[in-house]
């Protein structure tokens, strides 16, 4: 396992000198290694889970009897408006992003991020807007106006939930925003040599196209929130009908960026399913060329459905037939992608881990979602359809059955990468059983008791609608139940696995992209050396080739890294041991100058005090406590948006700025004084 | 300072800004900004009737073409920029004018709040 | 991280790379606020409308800003040429220019308000005062910016042969100039009626 030390001093150090270590508790605060960044949104995302979770616990409890009294019309907003929100801002979305985060640099092979420290930022300010949001609760002002906040009723409800909604929802948003400014940054420019566009993973472009997305639907969003900021707190008229004002233009904002956003959730889930079920069928994927095609098409047209949302709003018929008409279309890019992950399992040598059993969930789950997404489309269908439970199917087939099942194989399949450690595979497959049947339990009825005509955000489950749909929504709160249980698997499974799970080594997964090929738990550098890429699946090009004779053979260790000559007929070669291209060779000295993981001896065999050899040193972005700091002042500025509090606004802009001039001006801690001549005027 | 990127992992040919405007230029190019603006002005004291919006519009489209093709360079980088600033334009360009063609549908005020 | 041009694999800087991006995103913003006040033209609610725009102080302080675009590429070109005391010279120029815009527009909203018009009173004042208002925040922070560029190329933090820092601070100065441009025609001068 990479420890790290401190390096020797060179220049003297100060309060205000750039932090050098990178243990402990410090080295999280400070970091800006993607890895770690990663990591950290991960554990993020289980606790909102849990907090989204319990909200869903009491809206099933409520509508678990007809009539209920549990809780009150007011508690009961309060908590399916959290439950969304948290979910979808505060779960998918930056579990996407713990990914992003993880991954985009190992997959194209590279060290990190084009912005290691907003990167930091991103993730800072992601936390202290979930937290801002969830501080809501101690001032009893839970937004209560759904997640959607249709104004005018969200500007009106009495008190300050709505403005915590808006306040709250603007702070993920520059969160995101930085994060996309950073990663399509990275993709674009930071591949290793010979990644071209065509031989990135699917997932690298299932993220490119998310974080345009993001790129381009979060602004509208964050204009849409200040307006709403302005009419609930300040008193601007943006949606008052009482002076002209149009609720319709909250609609159209709203989802313009709202459209979007689910094909932001979805769309890391479909690389992630792209890259487990090639490795668990032992075949390339199908259709690469058509997977990527159809994944920029999705992103486009999704910018261009958004108001099959507001079917039964004042759109008029040329609107509605416009968008009816692009939401049929976007199901045959959608189509093309379901029917390739099929075709990638045909044929091949099928391997149900538990990684694969997710993904397998996920096409089939999402495939489901889908079909009811397709009815929507139908415009007089949505008419019936809106606003009723089957609306609520939909989305959670696609959103849980989709987005979340694939991002939980992407947990089971990566877990050996992060930790060098295996998720145990019998709690694994107890996991997937008890969240697929939890699942289809709370989420299946729930098209009946639609089309039976079961209103959504309604408190109370009316008596009128008949004992089936009582019976239906009995079914979905036991099948909560079965979920929880499911999680509560799934969290020891990962505890214990992380205490005491079975040693993966670098490959345990056989794989076929970059990421494999460094050794497992990652080491700081990612790669000793960047390897060079020559072909698509390039990992596993460089293990097996198609000898003369047409069959696949591992090609032995210590073949050309560049070319992965095939092995002769006959050779008997394993792979084991041979797909680490990126085992440190003693020569290859990491320098001291900078504060870096050192590779023992106990593991490669590398000399970490070597003197550093000018043509191997490697260069890794220094810690930093900026991004932190300068996100504090979200702290004093979210309030006073919230509360229409001119110093606090003052105050908190005041610090950004003074965080954004430390950021800038501290130092690299080599002490050149982040000398960097312009090499070319580019 | 010219240099070109490597063969292996380029996308895109380094355009060197060989054409980089001089001083000289860049206050010739500001100057007919200055006409189109003092153009622009004009249209509130002359009344132009029903070509007063087309032109207004051209004026601006031109004024906007310039400062970003010559003062922020596009003309002479690599294209990858270009592509960014279209991306972003022409999205929002075609987003808010189908948003407003369905807004204007109902106008506010219609008494169908 | 400013790795060494010639190793990213489109040939260019990280940072300016980055810039662009942002800018693409700057656009969809702005043009949410330009949707809403093209709704609400006419929705005065009983109180000013355009009318109430003072189109010769506004075209001095649009000409102002635009003339600051001038000023901005001939920093950065002194710059590339490695000529710091010009730079630094163009660069309070473009600054000061900026001060003088915002202090118009500060100004100008004044007058507005003791006139009636007010962010509270309209949905048409609302988005006029947003949309502007926003734009000058953008322009604040661009002064802030170039200030801060100007004082740390005198202490050696921004060097002679780093032009980049300064072209991606232009680049950012052109794009608020460019949204003017827009909003100068579509806010003041199309007669919309």
């Amino acid at each position: 396992m990479a420890t790290t030390t401190a390096p020797p001093q060179t220049k003297s150090r100060s309060l205000l000198s750039r932090p050098t270590a990178l243990d402990g508790f410090k080295g999280y605060l400070a970091t800006t290694d993607h890895k770690k960044i990663g990591i950290m949104y991960f554990w993020s995302v289980l606790v909102f889970f849990f907090f989204g979770g319990v909200a869903s616990w009491v809206i099933r409890a409520q509508l678990a009897v007809a009539e209920n009294t549990l809780v009150n019309e007011e508690i009961y907003n309060q908590a399916f408006t959290l439950h969304g929100l948290t979910m979808i801002f505060l779960v998918v979305m930056p579990l996407g992003a713990a990914f992003f985060n993880y991954l985009i640099p190992l997959q194209i092979g590279a060290r990190d991020v084009a912005f290691p420290r907003l990167n930091a930022f991103s993730f800072w300010t992601f936390l202290f807007g979930g937290l801002f949001l969830y501080s809501s609760l101690f001032f009893q002002a839970v937004p209560n106006g759904g997640w959607f906040g249709y104004a005018p009723l969200s500007t009106q409800i009495p008190g300050n939930n709505m403005a915590f909604y808006a306040v709250g929802l603007q702070i993920v948003g520059i969160a995101s925003l930085s994060a996309a400014v950073n990663f399509i940054t990275t993709i674009l420019n930071m591949r290793a040599p010979g990644m071209e566009f065509m031989r990135m993973p699917v997932f690298i472009w299932m993220s490119l196209i998310t974080n345009f997305l993001l790129l381009f639907a979060l602004p509208i969003i964050a204009a849409a929130l200040f307006m709403l900021n302005g009419d609930v707190v300040f008193g601007t008229q943006f949606f008052q009908p009482a002076t002209g004002g149009d609720p319709i233009l909250w609609q159209h904002l709203f989802w313009l960026f709202g459209h979007p956003e689910v094909y932001i959730m979805i769309l890391p889930a479909m690389g992630i399913v792209s890259e487990v079920m090639p490795t668990f069928s032992r075949k390339p994927l199908f259709g690469y060329t058509a997977m990527v095609f159809a994944g920029v098409a999705i992103g486009f047209i999704g910018f261009g459905v958004w108001a099959h949302h507001m079917f039964t709003s004042a759109v008029g018929p040329i609107g509605r037939v416009a968008f009816g008409m692009t939401t049929m279309f976007i199901a045959v890019p959608t189509g093309i992608k379901i029917f390739n992950w099929v075709f990638t399992m045909w044929g091949g040598k099928v391997r149900f881990t538990p990684a694969m059993l997710f993904s397998v969930g996920f096409v089939s789950m999402f495939t489901i979602g889908g079909l009811s997404g397709v009815t929507h489309a139908i415009v007089p269908h949505d008419a019936q359809q809106t606003d009723t439970y089957w609306v609520v199917a939909h989305f959670h087939y696609v959103l849980f059955g989709g987005a979340l099942f694939g991002l939980v194989s992407g947990i089971y399949y990566w877990f050996p990468k992060v930790t060098g450690k295996l998720l145990d595979e019998t709690l694994g497959k107890w996991h997937f059983w008890t969240w697929l049947i939890g699942f289809n339990l709370t989420f299946g009825p729930m098209h009946m008791s639609g089309l039976l005509g079961q209103p959504r955000r309604t408190a109370v489950l009316p008596a009128e609608l008949g004992p089936d749909v009582v019976l239906y929504n009995r079914l979905s709160t036991a099948g909560v139940a079965v979920l929880t249980i499911s999680a509560l698997i799934f969290l020891s499974n990962l505890i214990t696995s992380l205490r005491s799970g079975e040693a993966s080594g670098d490959d345990p997964w056989d794989a076929r992209t970059l990421e494999w090929m460094t050794p497992s738990p990652t080491p700081y550098v990612n790669f000793h050396e960047i390897p060079t890429v020559t072909a698509r699946d390039e990992f596993w090009e460089r293990k097996y080739a198609e000898a003369e004779d047409g069959v696949v053979r591992p090609v032995p260790a210590g073949a050309s890294q560049d070319h992965g000559d095939p092995a002769p007929v006959g050779d008997t070669a394993t792979v084991e041991g041979t797909g680490n291209a990126n085992a440190v060779p003693d020569d290859i000295a990491v320098t001291e100058d900078v504060a870096l993981a050192k590779v023992t001896s106990d593991d490669h065999g590398g000399n970490p005090d070597a003197a550093g050899d000018a043509e191997h040193h490697i260069h890794m972005p220094d810690p930093s406590y900026w991004p932190l700091i300068s996100c504090v002042g979200f702290i004093p500025l979210g309030y006073g948006l919230a509360f229409a509090s001119p110093t606090l606004i003052a105050l908190g802009a005041l610090w950004l700025l003074i965080g954004m001039f430390g950021w800038i001006l501290e130092p690299v801690a080599e002490g050149d004084d982040d000398y960097d001549p312009d090499v070319v005027h580019a | 300072m010219a240099d070109t990127a490597t063969e292996a992992t380029s996308d895109v040919a380094v355009e060197n800004d060989h054409h980089e405007p001089t001083p000289r230029e860049y206050v010739q190019i500001a100057a007919a900004l200055a006409v189109m603006t003092a153009m622009e002005f004009s249209t509130y004291f002359i009344d132009f009737g029903l070509l007063s919006t087309p032109l207004l519009l051209v004026l601006m489209a031109i004024k906007f073409v310039m400062i970003a093709g010559f003062f922020m360079h596009l003309k002479f980088d690599t294209r990858v920029f270009r592509q960014l600033m279209l991306l972003g334009l022409g999205g929002a360009l075609t987003l808010y004018l189908a948003a407003t063609l369905a807004l204007h549908e109902f106008p506010a005020g219609t008494g169908l709040g | 991280m400013s790795a060494a041009v010639e190793e990213t694999s489109m040939g260019i800087d990280n940072r300016k790379l980055g810039m662009w991006v942002f800018l693409g995103s700057e656009f969809m913003f702005f043009g949410a606020f330009i949707t809403a006040y093209l709704l609400y033209l006419n929705t005065t609610a009983g109180g000013p409308d355009g009318e109430i725009f003072d189109i010769v102080y506004t075209s001095i302080s649009s000409f102002v800003l635009l003339m600051s675009s001038l000023t901005m590429v001939l920093a950065h070109n002194a710059h590339v040429h490695g000529d710091m005391r010009r730079m630094r010279l163009w660069i309070l120029a473009t600054a000061l220019q900026g001060l003088v815009f915002v202090g118009g527009q500060a100004y100008e909203f004044t007058k507005f308000v003791n006139e009636g018009l007010v962010p509270t009173g309209s949905p048409f004042a609302s988005a006029f005062f947003v949309l502007t208002g926003f734009h000058g925040v953008h322009v604040t922070v661009g002064v802030i910016l170039l200030l801060g560029l100007w004082s740390y190329s005198h202490t050696g933090k921004v060097k002679s042969d780093q032009p980049l820092k300064t072209e991606i601070i232009g680049l950012y100065w052109h794009f608020v100039d460019i949204i003017w441009v827009i909003i100068f025609v579509v806010v003041y001068l199309i007669p919309w009626g």
